[in-house]
């Protein structure tokens, strides 16, 4: 008998369910486990209480992130409450046996950046971390999705996880990009017409031509944000692209081991006939450079356009949230996006702090200067992105326009360490949320494309890349 | 207010603190205090007239950042429950995991919930875990919520997730040994 077609998630949890009792969530087994310092004290301390050890060291993987300086990381940390965080994760690695890739090592950088980079992230796998962005994993085709304090704990005791399998959907994008349209404007497109809630419940597979026409770092920009859309994860058939990108990398399998997993890749894309329980399908052609005017990643629009005003929405409640997200943001409604004046640009997180990300930056803004009453920050997802920008002479070509490169971190997505927007201040970011003081107490986020950040660096307004292409 | 993200409830600035205790001062902080940390007296939770253990908000609560932080300051602060009509993922199961109950109700329950206590501030709330019921009082409005039966268990057992996996450690070491196609690590 033919086995029934089955879609790419279901392959891959199904292949971990340890086991599956009616009225209980799956017992999923997870293949890798990344953690960094915020997230993780608690659990540690959760083992230390229970007298037990890491299930499998040789399965987690430690790097310091969230609060670490993007200047002068050679000397300590500065802020006292981030320098014991960073130091707590160090001792309980080592009380652990866990490798670290903590500040200083060749290997450091944003979590989410590592991961694929050192090739821990392989097809069909299942990975976990303490961060909602872990759904960028999944542009390999591996079940990859955030968890909570108490879930960590969980995994680091056992090596799996408690979880309800979630509903399929199929988000299919096809035809071709116009110029100066990236993939973060693919996903912030998408993110405004399925609103912030309304992937719940379900893990999506991207597919379509426009999305198997992606690079790698491309595809894990999209799975990246698709927490955005309230989604758990978002996941993408390995292809030739993926195999390509993956191998020599350190933890990728080598010689006879590789064609073994190659083989093994190869029967995980979606079956013909498989069914999703939701499918949503886009035209590339109508995409444009994208840019959020709101307080969520669901409130953006084509850089083209004008910010909505109230009557755009029907309910009272959105109304009202509208409302409150233009008075924030201290915009008026139905004026054009463009010519928005910003104060701060950045262009950095696990989104987008790839070294294509700072190519395409390079790209646009060589021969150019930054716009004076700009400060901008660039800063590289990992040491090897930033040695390797460094090799290509990207930083002389950022040094020259007035942008300066820094160290690798999370630096301004989130405000948590030094790398901060001041109250009332207006940033162009390539990062992933705009919500309120997401990157500092009162600061207003305008997220975009690395094209788009990089071009209202030069003019200090929002301004369309196409202009300067 | 809809879609109130993680970030609203715990700003990323307090997350580093390294125990489980005292995220309740910085619950919604800058919605709670203004920049000079005095109290905004038109936020909801610096206003005497609404007070008790469950907190009704409008659709898609807790979107954004995983932080169990979340969680722990509304539970810190006194909360035991919290009504929307959707919630987030992540946050559902933070929630439940630290013993905050997320009740999922109607979109039109909460309209009616809403106009009661603008009615009466003072009006009671009733929820029985047992038999998955939310009930507004003195309207007499009642609706049964959905709750994941293991959930619903732990709740009212108070079992703990760790104990059960570790439990599970012979299925699981099974499991690791009957593998093929492995080439995670």
């Amino acid at each position: 008998m033919k086995n029934k077609p089955k879609t790419l998630f279901d392959k891959v949890w199904d292949s971990h369910v340890v086991t599956r009792k009616k009225d209980y969530p799956d017992l999923l087994y997870i293949d890798a486990h990344l953690i960094h310092e915020v997230t993780t004290p608690q659990a540690f301390d959760g083992l230390r209480r229970r007298k037990i050890k890491v299930a499998r060291p040789d399965r987690t993987w430690a790097t310091a992130d969230h609060n670490v300086p993007t200047k002068n990381q050679h000397l300590p940390i500065k802020e006292l409450l981030s320098k014991i965080q960073v130091e707590k994760l160090t001792k309980n690695c080592q009380e652990f046996g866990i490798r670290l890739y903590g500040m200083g090592h060749p290997f450091q950088g944003i979590v989410h950046i590592i991961g694929p980079e050192l090739g821990i992230t392989k097809p069909g796998m299942t990975i976990v971390c303490g961060d909602s962005h872990t759904s960028t994993h999944g542009a390999f085709g591996a079940v990859a999705f955030g968890i909570g304090t108490s879930e960590v704990e969980q995994v680091l005791a056992s090596q799996c996880i408690l979880q309800n399998k979630p509903k399929t959907m199929n988000i299919e994008v096809n035809g071709k990009l116009g110029k100066g349209v990236v993939s973060k404007d693919i996903i912030l497109y998408i993110i405004s017409k399925i609103s912030t809630g309304g992937g719940t419940g379900y893990f999506v597979e991207y597919t379509g031509s426009t999305i198997k026409n992606l690079s790698m770092e491309a595809r894990m920009t999209i799975c990246n944000m698709s927490i955005e859309m309230g989604a758990r994860g978002g996941l993408i058939a390995p292809d030739e692209t993926t195999y390509q990108y993956m191998k020599g990398r350190p933890f990728a399998p080598k010689e006879k081991n590789w064609d073994s997993a190659l083989r093994n890749w190869q029967t995980l894309p979606t079956d013909k006939g498989a069914k999703y329980d939701k499918r949503v399908a886009f035209d590339a052609s109508d995409i444009e450079p994208m840019v959020t005017y709101g307080t969520n990643p669901g409130m953006g629009i084509k850089i083209s356009q004008h910010i909505p005003t109230e009557d755009n929405f029907q309910m009272e409640s959105q109304r009202s949230s509208f409302r409150k997200a233009v008075n924030y943001m201290n915009i008026k409604p139905g004026k054009k996006i463009q010519d928005q004046k910003v104060d701060y640009v950045f262009l950095g997180s696990c989104t987008n702090s790839r070294i294509e990300d700072l190519r395409m930056v390079a790209h646009i803004v060589k021969g150019r200067k930054k716009a004076d009453d700009v400060e901008v920050f660039v800063v590289p997802g990992s040491r090897q992105v930033e040695t390797q920008a460094r090799k290509e002479g990207i930083d002389k070509i950022l040094k020259d326009s007035g942008f300066e490169l820094r160290g690798p971190g999370c630096s301004a997505c989130l405000g948590m360490n030094e790398d901060k927007i001041p109250s009332g201040k207006y940033c162009i970011s390539t990062s992933n949320r705009n919500f309120e003081g997401r990157q500092g107490p009162g600061a207003r986020t305008f997220l975009a494309s690395p094209l788009t950040a990089a071009a209202s660096a030069l003019t200090g307004r929002i301004t369309d890349p196409r202009e300067l292409l | 207010m809809e879609n109130i993200d993680t970030d609203q409830i715990i700003p990323a600035r307090f997350l580093k603190a390294v125990t489980r205790e005292g995220f309740d001062q910085h619950l919604f902080r800058d919605w709670r205090f203004d920049s000079n940390n005095k109290p905004r007296k038109d936020f909801v939770l610096n206003d005497k007239t609404f007070k008790g253990k469950i907190l009704v908000t409008r659709r898609n609560f807790g979107i954004g950042s995983s932080r169990e932080h979340a969680a722990w300051a509304l539970k810190d602060y006194g909360f035991d429950a919290v009504v929307s009509s959707f919630f987030a993922d992540i946050f559902k199961t933070n929630a439940l995991i630290n013993q905050l109950l997320p009740v999922t109700v109607s979109p039109d329950f909460l309209k009616k919930l809403f106009a009661e206590i603008k009615k009466n501030p003072q009006t009671i709330v009733n929820i029985d875990i047992p038999n998955q019921i939310i009930e507004i009082k003195n309207a007499n409005i009642k609706e049964k919520f959905p709750l994941d039966p293991y959930r619903k268990m732990c709740l009212i057992k108070g079992y703990d997730d760790i104990n059960y996996l570790l439990n599970q450690k012979f299925d699981i070491i099974k499991f690791e040994k009957q593998r093929k196609n492995d080439f995670s690590i």
